[in-house]
């Protein structure tokens, strides 16, 4: 089975974060920069499937030339080779648009499984991987917590709010994952040695047959048009400790749905 | 509630653009695995005065820790400066915790991938490398630390087998221990010996009521007519220089370990001062706070520098002991001198377990004893410098 895992490399969500005051991107030049969160917990999904039942692992990633810093790390906990979509008509690229790129180099590498994190600790989109698997015309079993592989048919159990639901399909297919479905593991210090000589392949727009107008400004579906930073936090209730202090902490606890 | 960052110090240099990204890579590992495993439990380890070994050797192993910097055996075949940097990191959570680490690759392991046989090898450290196996370094005794050439171990023939007895103490992990790299006086000088923990004869007690590196399991090792067939000793080990040979391995690690030590100290009392506030604000803004913080992350710095150099000396196979002497004598004492100052800035909240720099303090001076005191690096520097042996 051939898995693509898709890392997207995004802002340290516990460092300052901020968008380019030029054309509000998100602003990745200053920032620290690491793989998305939640993309972790997919490649260690498709190493686990890789190990019980063989295969190959490859890491997708769209993003700039300094995105390769993500795809050795990406590498060093253990995914075989990377292919790496750098191309400056991307910059300003929408969803739809990145969905594109990315269905684009799937097809290329004819996987027969495609895992991805659930959602981005920047875009916070979520729907990016239903776009991806409507265009690729393949099932999207999305929000996984836990993943079952027999053979071509696949079982998810997707994340609710109140529990999960059981979703099955065949391969090819595309998974999503949440944070609840493993604990990944730490890169190994042989990983590591051996990510930088791993293969890693970079494509442009044009090796995909994809014009520079599809994606970037030109394509775009949406744009930012402007941005503030958010507030800062205003001084919150405060409840006297009087006869009726109690009841007001409930009906306040209750009002926020906390109780 | 203040963000620790942890490499503000070092940040004054930029010493992270010494390294590659490798090295870098390793240590962000390491600083994971010790943020995630060492840092939430080490101060109940401590005031218990115990702590997981096997557990923490299983963790350790699956990133590649133990036997990093050896080659073949499922080591990691790390560089010098990435095994430092993996001390670091270890001795920023307890000093305990890298001995645990320094002891199975720098000194048991090391020993039997430098001196072993072909047998020795493949036996034990595939085993030692994923953490399944323990294993320790007997060399000093009861009344021989710095002078082991003196020591009462013996060995002796019988038939083609070798019969030992003796003693040996402060044997770091020999409790718990699968094997035991043995060093022993026999008619041809001192030699090594691979003992396995289980073979009738040996005895390994734990010392208790210690008042420092509590975090680490320390014994005593009892000889007492222990049988080993003939090929139980290291073949290549050849007179004293063999054993002091592992020793040079792990006070380079040392050299570095104590580094992450003082780190942890600095950030620890920087935090504090930060937040508590004496005479209407915070004690940070002291000018004498400032100037204790500027001479400690001084000394870390140059501490820091020294250790790099010795680590690159390492990886381009130059490096010769009584360079490693040079950073063992001054990291370890700067380190210790970093501690106690950063616990004069935490007042009496410094004595307290809530915070890591008392234990780090107190770690320190066993670190500043073992694998070579303090004195006898200034002896093996003295002796470079002079060229006249004051001890021996």
């Amino acid at each position: 089975m051939k898995i693509v895992v898709l890392v997207k490399q995004v802002p340290d969500s516990g460092a300052d974060r901020n968008l380019r005051s030029d054309d509000n991107t998100v602003d990745r030049a200053s920032a620290s920069n690491v793989i998305n969160e939640m993309d972790e917990y997919a490649i260690e999904e498709a190493l686990r499937l890789q190990e019980a039942h063989g295969g190959e692992v490859v890491i997708l990633t769209v993003g700039p030339d300094r995105a390769t810093e993500s795809i050795r790390k990406a590498l060093s906990m253990g995914p075989d080779s990377a292919v790496h979509v750098v191309d400056d008509a991307l910059h300003g690229s929408c969803a739809v648009a990145t969905s594109k790129v990315l269905a684009a180099a799937i097809a290329q590498q004819g996987a027969d499984l495609v895992i991805c994190g659930a959602e981005s600790t920047d875009g916070r989109v979520q729907v990016l991987p239903h776009m991806i698997a409507e265009r690729l015309g393949i099932a999207a079993l999305t929000g996984a917590r836990k993943l079952t592989v027999d053979g071509t048919s696949l079982t998810i159990e997707r994340q609710t709010d109140e529990g999960y639901e059981v979703v099955t399909a065949s391969t090819p297919a595309l998974v999503s994952v949440w944070d609840t479905i493993n604990d990944p593991r730490y890169p190994s210090f042989k990983g590591i040695m051996a990510a930088k000589k791993k293969p890693l392949q970079t494509l442009s727009l044009g090796d995909l047959g994809i014009a520079a107008g599809e994606v970037g400004f030109d394509g775009a579906t949406s744009t930012v048009v402007e941005h503030s930073k958010r507030p800062p936090r205003q001084a919150g209730n405060k409840i006297d400790a009087g006869d009726d202090g109690g009841s007001k902490l409930v009906e306040y606890l209750a009002s926020e749905k906390f109780v | 509630m203040l963000v620790v960052t942890t490499t503000r110090p070092l940040d004054l240099l930029d010493v992270d653009a010494l390294h590659s990204e490798e090295e870098l890579a390793i240590r962000a590992v390491v600083r994971r695995v010790v943020d995630d495993h060492v840092r939430p439990n080490v101060a109940d380890w401590y005031e218990r005065g115990q702590v997981p070994v096997r557990d923490l050797a299983k963790e350790f192993a699956s990133v590649g820790l133990l036997g990093m910097h050896l080659t073949g055996y499922g080591c990691a075949g790390a560089g010098a400066v990435a095994y430092g940097l993996a001390c670091l990191e270890l001795e920023a959570g307890d000093s305990g915790v890298r001995s645990l680490v320094s002891v199975q690759g720098s000194l048991a392991m090391f020993a039997i991938w430098k001196y072993g046989s072909d047998d020795h090898k493949d036996r034990w450290l595939p085993g030692m490398a994923a953490g399944d196996l323990i294993g320790c370094f007997g060399l000093t005794e009861p009344d021989h630390g710095s002078d082991p050439g003196s020591m009462k171990t013996r060995a002796r023939r019988d038939g083609d087998d070798w019969v030992l007895d003796g003693t040996k103490m402060w044997i770091t992990n020999a409790p718990l221990a699968d094997v035991a790299v043995i060093w022993a006086r026999t008619e041809a000088g001192v030699n090594g010996f691979v003992v396995p923990m289980g073979t009738p004869g040996v005895t390994a007690r734990e010392v208790k009521h210690k008042l420092s590196l509590r975090a680490s399991c320390t014994g005593e090792i009892v000889l007492d007519g222990v049988r080993l067939p003939a090929d139980a000793l290291l073949p290549d080990a050849k007179g004293l220089k063999a054993p002091l040979s592992c020793l040079t391995e792990a006070r380079y690690g040392i050299v570095w370990g104590a580094l992450g030590a003082a780190r942890d100290s600095l950030h620890t009392a920087l935090d504090y001062a930060g937040a508590r506030e004496q005479f209407g604000r915070p004690i940070a803004g002291f000018q004498l706070t400032q100037a204790k913080f500027a001479d400690a992350a001084v000394e870390l710095q140059k501490g820091y520098l020294l250790a790099l150099h010795l680590g690159r000396r390492a990886d381009a196979g130059v490096l010769k002991p009584e360079q490693v002497s040079v950073g063992k004598l001054n990291n370890v004492r700067e380190a210790l001198a970093i501690a106690r100052q950063c616990r004069t800035i935490l007042g009496a909240n410094g004595i307290s377990a809530e915070y890591p720099v008392m234990r780090h303090a107190a770690n320190l001076e066993t670190v500043l004893t073992y694998e070579g005191t303090s004195e006898i690096h200034q002896l093996v520097i003295g002796q470079k410098l002079t060229g006249l042996a004051a001890f021996g």
